[in-house]
């Protein structure tokens, strides 16, 4: 406690402020070596409380470290430093700073040991990530990002009101596991969910991160639900909800993301999708399955990201992100369409990609369990994936019919950035032990048996053979799919607009009829009341005391009464 | 479309009729291999044969008939919300 220990987050905070005036080969170093400084730092930070304060009647711990937290401190500040490096030739001044303090809150929270400090952080990452947003620029990117935002401060003011319930009912501040058994533990439970991307407000995340620019939703994708699978594997492990949270999530993400045709907006849904296998592992809180949650949460931030990555790249150099106008990349994209395959072939889960080293605890957790029906639903999940993010996606978008667009690749910094991100998942999922022995938990799980790998291939190749068998189904179109967003994009929006018109009808009918009444009794009390009535004239002493003898007088006599 | 670019090999439906081909090899091998390796099932439903295969299938099948079914009711034109600006 004593010893000089810095926080990770705070040097990204502040090292993203100091960034912003920056300009040229400086700003570019900077970009990728902050980050990466904070990534040394997330290891300097010793087991258990680092900074302690006093702050009212609290013991506050805004720094703790331990194997969970090292985890995810870990994997946003890569996160950031390969985001960073994506994005150097982003043309808006504030995008990147913006991201760098919304993944130093993000790193604030995974390192935070009491609930007051979770939640400043929280809604530090709200601001980041509205920032990043609004940096797009464009009136729909702006509209978006106040719909989101209102979206956040509301889970934003369901948290805090649990978190005060919760340290009024128990005096303590500390972030420890909690079971939603009074109204302040669930709402702290449904202030976390709302970040994850669970129903009923789920719509923000498709809603708002496709908006971003081509670099900014590389970034979004990663914190925010990561976050709150951080949250709800150190605070509700074992909840069984959150398993049924989550297969609903599963197939959510998978049935809208097979009905959209905007290539983002896919993986966006899809984020929906892989946060779901997440949270029914918390729900399943064994050491496996929290395992499982975490390992899918390192390895799904970076393979999302590439996706990202590559329809980032798709986007910038055609303009274009529709589904039914793109296709073909291929020819003049070789290293975007490899890399955005290899990020596809990941989140399927794929042998030797770093989706069969992680999302394969969560079923086997389920497995162990004898949960029958939940790793049966994870296993026709785990198909839908390959059908609706890892063949739909480079399908549509770098094969399927010629669009006759022959765009060149994307700038080099983009493209390492893919290289770098492709390699690791590949990397991970050859050699998966560095991340295992980053796991909260012992690891005693093999992912490479035969049965295993032979299993998952007939699984994958099926579903692939049921994507090209119905294709003609999946053919896309120039619409969209109603999602919950609707209720307050036109169901609210109606609504106000109805209460206005009432009330101003109102009004109207209120002054055609009454207004004769209203001005002759304003002219009355004008007259007795107003600046130059009897009332308002200066009175004697002489009467004012007689007033106050009445006065009291009266007051003796009722009080004798 | 005459530029070189357009020429791969991918381009040409011969090449693409073969991919089917090896793609359909691949299929019946992942099957065929469950006779070779030891699959230590924990549902009696695993030890069915092929499972994977049929299960995965019919699950995207089934999928895409329910994303369709929902696309009946849910789905809208694509400036339903106002056109975007960008």
């Amino acid at each position: 406690m004593t010893e000089l220990v810095f926080h990770p987050g705070l040097v990204l905070i502040v090292g993203a402020l100091l960034l912003a005036p920056l300009r040229g080969a400086l700003r570019s170093a900077a970009v990728v070596a902050l980050p990466l400084a904070a990534l040394a730092l997330v290891w300097q930070v010793p087991d258990g409380a680092a900074w302690q304060l006093r702050w009212l009647d609290y013991t506050l711990t805004p720094l703790q470290g331990d194997k969970l937290s090292r985890l995810f401190a870990t994997i946003f500040a890569l996160m950031a430093a390969g985001g960073g490096l994506f994005a150097l030739g982003q043309k808006s001044r504030v995008e990147v700073p913006a991201a760098f303090v919304y993944a130093g809150s993000a790193i604030g929270v995974a390192l935070a040991g009491d609930l007051v400090t979770v939640f400043v952080f929280w809604e530090l990452m709200a601001v980041g990530s509205t920032l990043v947003l609004w940096s797009q620029g464009s009136g729909t990117s702006y509209r978006a990002a106040r719909r989101y935002l209102m979206v956040h401060l509301l889970g934003g003011v369901v948290l805090f009101a649990g978190i005060t319930g919760h340290i009024a009912q128990t005096g303590n501040v500390a972030f420890t596991r909690m079971a939603p058994d009074s109204l302040a533990q669930v709402l702290i439970l449904i202030g976390f969910l709302i970040n994850a991307g669970a129903p009923p407000l789920s719509a923000w995340l498709p809603d708002a991160y496709p908006e971003a620019s081509w670099s900014g939703t590389v970034f979004l994708s990663a914190f925010t639900t990561k976050t709150a699978v951080y949250v709800l594997i150190r605070g509700f492990p074992g909840t069984e909800l959150l398993i049924w949270v989550g297969l609903f999530m599963v197939f959510y993400g998978i049935v809208y993301a097979l009905l959209e045709n905007d290539m983002r907006r896919i993986l966006a849904y899809s984020i929906v999708n892989q946060v779901g296998f997440m949270i029914a592992g918390i729900g399943i809180g064994t050491e496996m399955a929290l395992n499982g949650a975490a390992a899918h949460a390192f390895t799904h931030i970076i393979y999302k990201a590439l996706l990202l990555m590559s329809a980032g790249s798709v986007l910038m150099m055609t303009g274009r992100r529709k589904c039914s106008e793109l296709g073909g990349l291929f020819h003049t994209m070789p290293l975007t369409t490899v890399c955005g395959t290899i990020g596809a072939l990941a989140i399927s889960s794929f042998p030797l990609t770093s989706g069969f080293v992680s999302k394969s605890m969560v079923s086997q957790a389920a497995a162990d369990g004898h949960l029958l029906a939940v790793w049966l639903a994870l296993t026709a999940a785990s198909a839908g994936v390959f059908l609706h993010a890892g063949i739909k996606f480079p399908w549509f978008v770098f094969f399927q019919k010629d669009s006759g667009l022959r765009p060149a690749e994307p700038p080099a910094s983009m493209q390492w950035a893919m290289v770098v991100f492709a390699a690791l998942c590949i990397g991970l999922g050859v050699w998966a032990q560095p991340l295992y022995a980053l796991l909260p938990y012992a690891v005693k799980y093999e992912p490479y048996t035969w049965g295993h790998v032979v299993t998952q291939l007939q699984l994958l190749l099926f579903s692939g053979l049921a994507f090209f068998v119905m294709l003609p189904y999946l053919k896309r179109t120039l619409t969209i799919t109603l999602d919950t967003d609707w209720l307050w994009r036109r169901l609210g929006a109606a609504a106000a607009q109805a209460v206005t018109r009432t009330v101003n009808q109102g009004r109207k009918a209120f002054d055609a009829s009454w207004s004769h009444t209203v001005t002759t009794l304003m002219a009355a009390a004008e007259r007795r009341y107003g600046p130059d009535s009897r009332m308002a004239r200066p009175w004697s002493t002489g009467t004012m005391a007689f007033a106050v003898l009445v006065l009291l007088l009266g007051y003796l006599l009722l009080y004798y009464l | 479309m005459n530029d070189p670019t357009h020429d791969h090999w991918l381009d040409r439906p011969a090449n693409v009729k073969r991919l089917w081909r090896g793609f359909l090899v691949v299929l019946v091998l992942t099957v065929a291999a469950e006779g070779l390796v030891h699959l230590h099932p924990h549902f009696e439903i695993e030890s069915v044969f092929g499972f994977n295969a049929w299960f995965g299938f019919g699950a995207c099948a089934a999928m895409i008939v329910v994303a369709k079914g929902l696309a009946l009711l849910l789905k809208r034109p694509d400036g339903y919300y106002g056109k975007s600006d960008d």
